[in-house]
């Protein structure tokens, strides 16, 4: 049993801990480095706490054994890297369009394709957001310490139930595999699952856009499908109304929701000219930046969502009032870029390190220079 | 007496069903009910997944059960995930012949290896039906389709005999001429405690016909003179496995139960 008190471990492994101690009792998954360590210590750890663990032939079906364990009512999860991320994103659009919670974990490696399957990156940042097809919505966390692997994953099983979507866990490598202190705390803030007793309850939207959820083998009769369906669950792909409506909703008991969901960290904002933004591993490196160029006196800012997705689109906005200059600091050529030039149009630089190693303070107060002159 | 009006108010939640006349879908429809009806397992126990396409249909959304109408080819993982989460669940996974061996055929030997105690019910009309009659892994060598106007430069799956192979606990292959038989094999796999495997050849008279050149009574006395308990290869039907061994969900729940002691 995982006990509350202090650990010194990797990241893969307070991911784990987080998982189990927010309720995940089904994980299937396929090894892939460098998110193996993730389904070794489920294998362990799960049977231990009355969960089910399966190995699967690949990732696409393991996505699909989470989300048909989640219709019996169990919370569920899997865990790979952008290759295996990329082979689920078909599913990642099931589970939105079916409002499946489940909750994914991307632990990033350098790509395209098999890259460079033991370093860090942040190139899945685009694909984690709108990797399958159609409009749909995800919500996607951003961990970038090992006390934030295991905070971070029971916020994303939180959300995931809260909302009935998909959560994404968006890691890297370097988070992954690094080795930190981690407090398991007395108590785990658990969302538990808004079940439908009825099957009227299941059509029933609250303010929240969100209806509650049927669970197999409970007589409900539920008629689950992919495909366009009206509110009680029947299939209609030829009606307007309906495919709208449905899309819509979809959308917007996440957007609508956003200001509740979005989750950030900021640091010298107050009077801050320049400001760096980033996420995940280069986020470390990028505070220690912004820590040296207050001791030479520059007024630098530090910003770092942990929600990627929705963006914390307010508080950029208020921040673009007063900032001049923004620097981005991300391990992909376009990751966050685009969000980020729509909140400060015409004030971002961008500091892209994709050569597999995390950036170094020297390296971004360096770039620094740029953006000052 | 089961009437059809027994079957369709306990069973089925829509009629007419959206099925082309002549196509066999709704014989297993029929089928699938009456082998429920029998065996007296409780609605609310069963739970139906299908993939995409025409005999997806069968069971989202005609069949009255708790129902899971899932993507291309994943049905069978899908229900893996169900069946193991909760075993007292009676899973059964009607899918066709692409979705079965094309798209999905690495979870169909992978979830016969496994044992996992579903029941597939593959419905085999040898052809892509609902996308407009393509070549499928069941389509015979040189027959031409929409896309094989030249003629198939492949070769067709023997779907059972990879199962087989693969390890089920249960294959059995029948046509829709035979339901009798076809009942009493879903009523079999059902209780079965490993994996089930049931293929059914199915007329698809609107594609598949074109292709045989033949109208949809005339497929059916294919089905009868051809195909028999004594013919070679794909044309044999019958029970070709029927054994006990060790089934998934429950040596995982042993797992469970073993790691909490």
């Amino acid at each position: 049993m995982i006990k509350p008190g202090k650990y010194f471990v990797e990241g893969d492994l307070a991911c784990a801990y987080g998982a189990v101690l927010a309720g995940c009792r089904f994980f299937a998954g396929y090894p892939i480095t460098p998110a193996s360590e993730i389904t070794q210590a489920m294998a362990e750890l799960l049977p231990k706490h009355g969960g089910k663990f399966l190995q699967m032939e690949d990732e696409i079906a393991s996505i699909s054994a989470i989300i048909g364990a989640s219709w019996t009512g169990l919370k569920a999860m899997s865990a790979t890297s952008g290759p295996g991320f990329s082979l689920m994103q078909e599913n990642v659009g099931y589970a939105a369009m079916t409002e499946t919670p489940v909750v994914i974990v991307d632990v990033q490696r350098a790509g395209p394709a098999t890259g460079q399957a033991t370093k860090p990156a942040q190139g899945d940042v685009m694909q984690s957001r709108f990797g399958s097809n159609g409009d749909y919505e995800t919500i996607v966390l951003s961990p970038n310490s090992v006390q934030e692997m295991f905070d971070l994953t029971v916020k994303a099983f939180n959300l995931s139930e809260t909302y009935r979507v998909p959560v994404i866990l968006l890691s890297d490598a370097e988070v992954g595999h690094m080795m930190e202190n981690l407090v398991v705390p007395e108590n785990v803030e658990v969302v538990q699952r808004r079940s439908a007793l009825k099957r009227d309850e299941t059509m029933v939207y609250g303010e929240s856009l969100v209806p509650s959820m049927g669970t197999f083998g409970n007589g409900l009769e539920l008629l689950v499908t992919g495909s366009t369906h009206k509110p009680d669950g029947t299939r209609d792909t030829g009606s307007p109304e309906v495919q709208e409506t449905l899309v819509k909703r979809l959308h917007d008991k996440i957007y609508r929701n956003a200001e509740k969901i979005i989750d950030f960290e900021e640091m010298f904002t107050e009077d801050a000219e320049f400001l760096i933004i980033s996420y995940g591993a280069s986020s470390r490196p990028s505070k220690g930046a912004v820590i040296e160029l207050r001791k030479k006196g520059i007024k630098a800012g530090y910003f770092r969502p942990r929600v990627l997705w929705p963006a914390p689109e307010e508080r950029m906005s208020e921040l673009n009032k007063k900032i001049k200059k923004v620097l981005l600091v991300e391990m992909s050529l376009r990751g966050y870029l685009l969000e980020i030039e729509k909140m400060f149009p015409d004030k971002v630089i961008h500091f892209s390190k994709v050569d597999g190693v995390v950036p170094t303070v020297e390296q971004i107060v360096k770039k620094m220079g740029e953006v000052i002159k | 007496m089961i009437t059809a009006n027994y079957i369709k108010k306990n069973y089925i939640r829509s009629l007419p069903t959206a099925f082309c006349p002549g196509c066999g879908n709704g014989q297993i429809l029929n089928a699938i009910t009456r082998a429920i009806d029998e065996l007296k397992i409780p609605k609310n126990e069963i739970v139906a997944v299908s993939g995409i396409g025409c005999s997806a249909w069968i069971t989202s959304p005609y069949l009255r059960v708790d129902s899971l109408h899932t993507t291309h080819g994943r049905p069978i993982a899908f229900a893996t995930g169900i069946k193991v989460a909760n075993p007292k669940l009676k899973v059964i996974v009607v899918s066709g012949d692409g979705d079965c061996t094309a798209i999905g055929g690495n979870h169909l030997i992978h979830a016969a290896r496994s044992n996992v105690g579903i029941t597939v019910i593959m419905v085999n009309n040898g052809i892509y039906a609902m996308t407009g009659g393509q070549v499928a892994p069941t389509t015979e060598h040189d027959y031409k389709t929409v896309t094989t106007p030249y003629g198939n430069p492949s070769f067709a799956f023997n779907a059972s005999e990879i199962v087989k192979a693969a390890g089920a606990s249960y294959v059995a292959r029948w046509t829709t001429w035979h339901l009798p038989n076809l009942i009493n094999s879903i009523k079999k796999a059902m209780n079965k405690k490993g994996f089930s495997f049931i293929e059914v050849l199915s007329p698809c008279p609107t594609y598949e016909g074109r292709v045989l050149g033949m109208d949809h009574i005339e497929m059916l006395h294919w089905y009868r003179e051809k195909f028999s308990t004594n013919a070679e290869g794909f044309y044999r039907i019958g029970e070709f496995v029927d054994i006990e061994k060790p089934e998934l969900s429950e040596e995982i729940e042993r797992i469970v139960r073993e790691a909490m002691e």
